[in-house]
């Protein structure tokens, strides 16, 4: 973090700061960006990193084995708590997931320009974590090879998925997005596949680029059909930003259990996936940010920008807390009132102050400038939300399981080291993956970035 | 099978006739092609395994097929361990000719424990016993079971039970040990038996007695000592004392309205305990009108069923039983000395003034562990109340030999010590490891030169002897037992030795110098010289078909207390705490240890499986800082042992309770590890109660499972209760603190169940909680067992729980029971979470699961309101195990892993009424169909039917005020429902 040099001066902080470093030509974005993935030195530091997450990627493929082999009985389900990490870490990365897709579509169509440094490697990041996503609820199933059941298709057993169930709407919700983010982050990525294509010195690298990049000239009826696709696509995926967490969230709102049956839940479980999702790209952008040199790109507006977002969608969970006791007192239910004392109060009591502190109290250092724009405290904040939302998820799913209607059935739920070696695993796996992104595809827009440098005529377009 | 034949025609069925005609002896044969031995059948044995398996790939011809078909139909004679008996046994509803595959066969024997037997049906499926039922004949039975009658088809089964006769631990033959019998037998004889040994459990077996009577008489120096756990020495001391003769007391329930019952888990276990049950909940039924409601006192140590059940249930120590009844006794009028109690003065008071109230129609009974004087003063009460011939008459003890067994175990240790016993032969006895500690019976008996067990298992006795041999378990062997009031039943076997094991009978016989006698033989020969009457073909088989000897109920007996009886002076109390010792309510003595049924059946009253623990109350747990699961050091003297400490609201202060039967250390892999010994600490002077108990504590813990954890219902409405006097002012009561919403609210019309609409109702005022109905259900259903680690991580399986609720002060709380299985919701919060479709409704109202569609989201058991789904997280059910398959009824799936499960209202058994129904044109009537939980309840609490039959039981207790749902403010509109508990108390004790 040496070269954050603006941020402790007020008087620069005044004007808005700039989306691109000054000094830059179109070449030197294409350099500078192209050259992390086709010339220079892949850095120890990636090796290590790669070599860690691919061996924690090894652990999650054994704790599945295992799984596969021996049933989900591993992990510390039971009943009354049917649901534990399997579910909350699914919901916790498609709600990381978010970022990437309001990025890249709700802010292009926003035409919000400061999102082209960072939309492509939020989109990466979407798609990461939705593979992950969506290894739980496969894993999570009692007989996962039989998993394609949820899958409407013509069979010989006349059945059909019973469509009332949240769970069928999941698999189409999260299907379409996994669908769409995919086509949306390699759509994106053609021209600069093409880009590489062109500048690799290595036979083998053109070859795979050029194959990548499907044939991309980069003629105007290419640039046409192009912006067309990705507006197209832009528009297909904005919906899906609020489409999926919301039918995430019909998966509890729908059930009867206290603390699920809510209505507040689609708005609330939005808004948290964004929250989520925002922390995770700042937890990541920031030390990438500084390792490969990319301030100009990712300057501190952008920094500033994504701290205001986190400020905003974490005071809309905050409401959302808020909701929750209201309407437990509200309702009269004496289910509901005990479900709120039991989370203040119950077993699992330090979990949610834990929560309260990480998604209401910290954030609201946000309010601060001078903490939106300290690199360092704006990392650890988006660690902390992280952390929080996860809680969230744990409390929503586990604490409100874990003592229902009838007393006698009330359980506890323990995770096992099969839980967390699955959890830890997929981390692992998303960063694998990540690191496998930022040395092989360009993780800045280098297209997009160039339309950011001042146009000869001295102004940007749009 | 006819198209068969016709298809293959080279079979010359008269010449088949005339074969097996011919041939000598049994004949097993597979298939009439094995019969005709024609060179098909051998081709086809051949190529029966591995090299025919390829056929399957190429296309099979019509003659290949018929010819697997012929294989299958040999194989399914092949089921080799599942041999009748070769005797004719008589099946209780048809003749075994009527063997219909698929169709199943019910025969009536009993099950003894403590020697006692207890009626019962076993359902045969092609000749393996699955499932036991009550014997509605049986007076000990009346068609109900205990949880240990309803698990005995598991011991059956039981992979681990010994299969083969030893010698000095090696394999050995039961024709090599016979000739090691008749040689030992020479030299007995001719020293007249002189050193010979018998050791037996409680003996009630009229041909067992006379078997060993006989040899007796032939030995006259020979001995026979009677020993187990669970005798009943106090009782008929008591007896003895009162009376002068150890005579039986049968209480007759059914004409009681108050009884005040002393450490006495009338209700729960002992002898007679399923029939005083059901005469108990009949006298319980405030919704109509007949016989009004009795009343329960109850004084115990710790927490029992009968305690749960009373109307007034006071903790006290087991000491201070004789106080309490010696000023009852008082009280009443009777002139014995008395030294105070530390019971409240206002509940003696009560408790007196109402027995006084109900002369000749109150009861006064003592538990089998009280010492002799105080049964004697019960007897003493009883009489002076008027209740003797009445509430209570007394009858010749069904033992063949009431001597105390304690004295008869100590005298055998005595002569063990002092070499005078050279041969000893046990018959089913484990006084290796229950006997009490201080007798050192393990170390004596290797004073014994001869040493030979007969028992179901090679338990720790088997260890020490020389030559153990694998007996017969009573589903496989020819027998006879008296029921508590002297009925007689004649055991037949309903399936052939799994094992080659031998009977108690065959043993003796054996020593009798008759080693190839059947048991069969003995015990029809018994019965042919002792049946007078003429036609004694027409007795065997009444009596064998109907499971009773017709007219052996003992007849009442004349007693007189004595005198004498009354004079005895008050025991000293002791100071400090004491400590009780009480049989498992799950594996009672321990000899049911290896049962996982049993082990997994939540204990009624703690919860906990697979382990005992001290009890004791809050306050003491408090006084001591122990915490559940902190593991004490319980020290009597000079022994001791390690024990976890369990909190348990309504035991007694000052006093710890302990259950026998754990911490077996050689009864299989089931028992192993589970629980500590308790007889460590008892000692044969006071095998009951001690007083000189010390409790350190280890610093260390041990992790109990339990299957509820939380006790208290958190203020919702879920039993719900009334005094009798707040039910006849408001019948209604149940039905004001709960909001069930209009059903007509809803937009849609509800859907209109045109033919059958089964339903449930559970009386919780008949309710005891003691489980027959958990074991029931499981057995019928294949519900597997999943360990003690599964429990304690809330994955234990059974489809039905009985729930356990506290109410009141944490000292002396009310205790309820409620029996939770599926409610079958109409409007099933499961149905419409379910994916694939696995859980739907069908047009009867059942909430049925798919398990083949089940892909094991979880999401129905998430979201059912009663937590009633069960998932098998593993491969719990055990698909490896030889025996275990035969055990299993064929009319229910074995669960696979991955899929939920849970209660189907015995779908099966709706079927099959459903299947006789239609063949005879009409509806299933009401009745017909009796789920497994409610044909074991002991106490009929559980009632199903057709609910839109207006003329059903069903519907008309549905229509009883008393008729409440749960959770039906959620608008599941359950199925099951429960009429709410109506207690009677005094009104002179019920406080505010």
């Amino acid at each position: 973090m040496a070269k954050e040099g603006q941020s402790g001066n007020p008087a620069v902080a005044e004007v808005e700061a700039p989306v691109i470093g000054p000094g830059h030509t179109y070449a030197s974005v294409t350099d500078k960006i192209s050259s992390i993935v086709l010339t220079r030195k892949t850095p120890r530091a990636w090796w290590i990193g790669f070599t860690i997450t691919f061996l924690l990627t090894m652990l999650l493929l054994y704790s599945i084995g295992n799984l596969l082999v021996r049933g989900v009985g591993l992990w510390g389900v039971n009943v009354p708590v049917g649901w534990g990490f399997d579910i909350i870490n699914f919901v916790w990365w498609i709600g990381i997931g978010h970022a990437g897709t309001l990025i890249s579509a709700i802010l292009l169509l926003l035409r919000q320009e400061w999102r082209t440094s960072i939309n492509r490697f939020a989109e990466a990041m979407t798609l990461f974590a939705v593979a992950n996503a969506a290894l739980y609820p496969l894993m999570h199933m009692g007989r996962p090879w039989l998993a394609y059941w949820l899958l409407p298709y013509p069979n010989t057993m006349g059945t059909w998925p019973q469509p009332r169930s949240p769970l069928v709407w999941d698999v189409f919700a999260v299907s379409t997005y996994a669908l769409v983010s995919f086509l949306f982050w390699f759509i994106g990525l053609i021209p600069d596949l093409a880009t590489l294509r062109d500048r690799a010195k290595n036979r083998f690298v053109k070859i795979v680029y050029g194959i990548l990049a499907m044939g991309w000239r980069g003629s105007a009826i290419h640039w046409q059909r192009y912006e067309t696709a990705y507006l197209l696509l832009a528009g297909l995926a904005t919906p899906l930003v609020v489409s999926v967490h919301t039918v995430v969230s019909f998966d509890f709102s729908i059930g009867i259990i206290p603390g699920w049956h809510a209505t507040i839940f689609p708005p609330y479980f939005v808004a948290g996936a964004i929250y989520a999702g925002f922390a995770m790209v700042l937890t990541l952008t920031i030390p990438i940010r500084s390792y490969y040199g990319l301030e100009d790109f990712i300057t501190m507006r952008h920094v500033d920008n994504m701290g205001k977002i986190l400020l905003a969608t974490g005071l809309i969970v905050a409401y959302g807390y808020m909701m929750e006791t209201f309407m437990a007192w509200y309702s009269g239910s004496k289910y509901e009132q005990y479900m709120i004392l039991n989370r203040m109060q119950g077993p699992y009591k330090t979990l949610y102050w834990a929560l309260i502190v990480c998604n209401v109290v910290v954030p609201q250092l946000l309010w601060s400038q001078r903490v939106r724009r300290n690199l360092i405290a704006l990392w650890i904040i988006s660690l902390v939300v992280g952390v929080g939302m996860w809680l969230e998820r744990f409390i929503i799913v586990v604490v409100s399981l874990h003592r229902d209607f009838l007393p006698s059935a009330w359980g506890m739920y323990r995770p096992t080291a099969w839980d967390w070696s699955t959890y830890i695993g997929t981390l692992g796996f998303f960063l694998a993956l990540l690191f496998l992104f930022i040395r092989f595809l360009p993780m800045i827009s280098i297209f997009e970035m160039r339309t950011l440098v001042p146009h000869p005529a001295g102004k940007a377009r749009h | 099978m006819s198209s068969i034949q016709i298809e293959r025609g080279k079979l010359d069925l008269a010449a088949l006739r005339e074969r097996l005609a011919r041939a000598h002896g049994r004949q097993y044969w597979r298939s009439l092609e094995e019969l005709a031995e024609t060179p098909e059948f051998r081709a086809l044995l051949e190529n029966e395994f591995a090299p025919g398996v390829t056929d399957w790939e190429n296309q099979p011809s019509r003659r290949r097929m018929l010819q697997l078909l012929g294989a299958s139909f040999g194989l399914a004679g092949l089921t080799g361990c599942t041999k009748q008996p070769p005797e004719k046994i008589v099946p209780y509803v048809r003749a075994p000719e009527d063997v219909i595959p698929g169709k199943p066969l019910f025969f009536a024997t009993a099950m003894t424990l403590g020697g006692f037997a207890s009626g019962v049906l076993v359902e045969s499926h092609m000749g393996r016993p699955t499932k036991v039922e009550g014997n509605p004949q049986h007076p000990a039975s009346l068609g109900a079971t205990d949880v240990f009658a309803q698990a005995s088809v598991l011991t059956l089964y039981d992979p681990d039970r010994s299969q083969v006769v030893t010698r000095g631990g090696r394999i050995s033959t039961w024709v090599s040990f016979v000739a090691e019998v008749s040689r030992v037998r020479e030299s007995l004889l001719a020293r007249k038996g002189a050193g010979f040994r018998i050791l037996t459990e409680t003996v009630t077996s009229p041909t067992l007695a006379a078997q060993l009577r006989d040899l007796l008489r032939e030995m006259p120096e020979a001995v026979w000592h009677q020993y187990e756990t669970c005798n009943r020495d106090q009782a008929r001391e008591g007896a003895r004392l009162a009376f002068g003769e150890p005579v039986h007391a049968v209480y007759r329930l059914e004409d009681a309205d108050v009884i005040l019952a002393l450490d006495a888990d009338l209700l729960g276990s002992g002898p007679g305990a399923v029939r005083y049950a059901r005469e108990f909940a009949r006298r319980r039924r405030p919704y109509e009108t007949g016989a009004a409601m009795n009343r329960l006192y109850v004084a115990e140590p710790a927490p029992t069923v009968t305690g749960a059940a009373a109307d007034h249930r006071l903790p006290l120590p087991a000491g201070e039983i004789e106080h309490l009844l010696r000023v009852v006794a008082a009280a009443v009028g009777l002139n014995v000395a008395n030294a105070g109690t530390s019971a409240p003065n206002d509940w003696v008071k009560a408790v007196a003034a109402d027995l006084l109230q109900h002369r000749g129609r109150s009861l006064v009974v003592v538990g089998d562990q009280q010492p002799p004087t105080v049964h004697a003063l019960a007897h003493a009460l009883n009489e002076a109340l008027g209740n003797v011939g009445r509430t209570v008459v007394y009858v010749e003890p069904p033992e063949a030999d009431p001597s105390p067994q304690m004295a008869s175990l100590r005298q055998l240790v005595d002569d063990m010590k002092a070499g005078r016993v050279e041969t000893l032969l046990i018959l089913g006895a484990n006084p290796a490891y229950d006997a009490p500690a201080d007798l050192e019976f393990a170390r004596h008996l290797r004073n014994v030169s001869l040493r030979i067990h007969l028992g179901l298992y090679d338990d720790e006795t088997a260890a020490l002897c020389q030559w153990h041999v694998p007996e017969t378990h009573y589903l496989e062997a020819w027998s006879d037992a008296r029921a508590f009031d002297g009925t007689v039943t004649i055991q037949q076997p309903l399936i052939a030795p799994l094992y080659g094991g031998k009977s108690a009978h065959e043993m003796v016989s054996a020593w009798s110098g008759k080693p190839d006698r059947s048991g069969y033989d003995i015990v029809r020969e018994y019965w042919q010289r002792h049946y007078r009457g003429s036609d004694f073909e027409t007795f065997w088989q009444t009596a064998l078909h109907d499971g009773v000897v017709a007219g052996t109920a003992s007849p009442p007996k004349k007693v007189a207390v004595r005198k004498e009886a009354l004079a005895i002076p008050p025991s000293s109390r002791g100071r400090g705490v004491e400590l009780c010792f009480r049989p498992d309510p799950t594996i009672w003595d321990g000899r049911f240890a290896n049962n996982g049924w049993l082990q997994e059946l939540p204990k009624p009253l703690t919860k906990l499986t697979w382990d005992n623990a001290a009890l004791l109350s809050p306050r003491l747990a408090e006084r001591l800082g122990l915490a559940n699961g902190d593991v004490v050091e319980l020290r009597c003297g000079q022994t001791s042992v390690e024990a976890p400490v369990w909190i348990l609201p309504g035991c007694a202060d000052n006093s710890v309770t302990v259950h026998l039967g754990y911490g077996r250390r050689r009864a299989g892999k089931v028992a192993a590890g589970a629980g500590f010994d308790a007889h460590r600490i008892r000692s044969a002077a006071a095998p009951w109660r001690r007083d000189d108990l010390e409790i350190r504590q280890t610093g260390r813990r041990k992790a109990l499972s339990v299957t509820q954890e939380h006790h208290s219902m958190e203020g919702r409405h879920l039993v719900r209760s009334a005094t009798l006097e707040e039910f006849h002012k408001d019948p209604h009561f149940a039905h004001h603190v709960a909001h069930d919403p209009d059903p007509k609210l809803s937009l849609y019309p509800g859907f209109k169940y045109e033919g059958y609409s089964w339903g449930m109702v559970i009386d919780l005022n008949a309710c005891i909680g003691c489980g027959a109905c958990i074991v029931a259900c499981q057995a019928e259903n294949n519900i597997p067992v999943v360990g003690r680690r599964e429990v304690a991580r809330g994955r234990e399986m059974h489809w039905l729980r009985v729930d356990r609720y506290f109410e009141g002060s944490l000292d002396e709380p009310s205790i309820y029971h409620q029996p939770v299985p599926c409610m079958h919701c109409d409007q099933a919060p499961c149905e419409v979470v379910c994916p694939t479709g696995a859980t739907t409704h069908s047009a009867e109202g059942l909430n049925q699961m798919t398990y083949n569609r089940c892909v094991g989201t979880r999401y129905c058991s998430n979201n059912c309101p009663y937590k009633v789904r069960r998932f098998n997280f593993f491969l719990y059910a055990d698909w490896a195990t030889e025996s275990l398959k035969a055990l299993r009824n064929p009319d229910v799936t074995v669960r696979s892993r991955g899929v939920m499960e849970k209660c189907t209202y015995c779908v099966q058994r709706i079927n099959a009424a459903r299947i006789e129904a239609e063949k005879q044109g009409r509806r299933i009537r009401d009745g017909e169909v009796v789920t497994a939980c409610q044909a074991a309840c002991p106490t009929e609490a559980i009632v199903f039917g057709d609910w839109n039959d207006p003329a059903s039981r069903l519907a008309r207790l549905k229509a009883q005020p008393l008729n409440y749902g749960i959770l039906t403010e959620l608008n599941t509109r359950p199925r099951t429902t429960y009429l709410a508990r109506v207690r009677n108390p005094n009104p002179a004790l019920e406080r505010g």
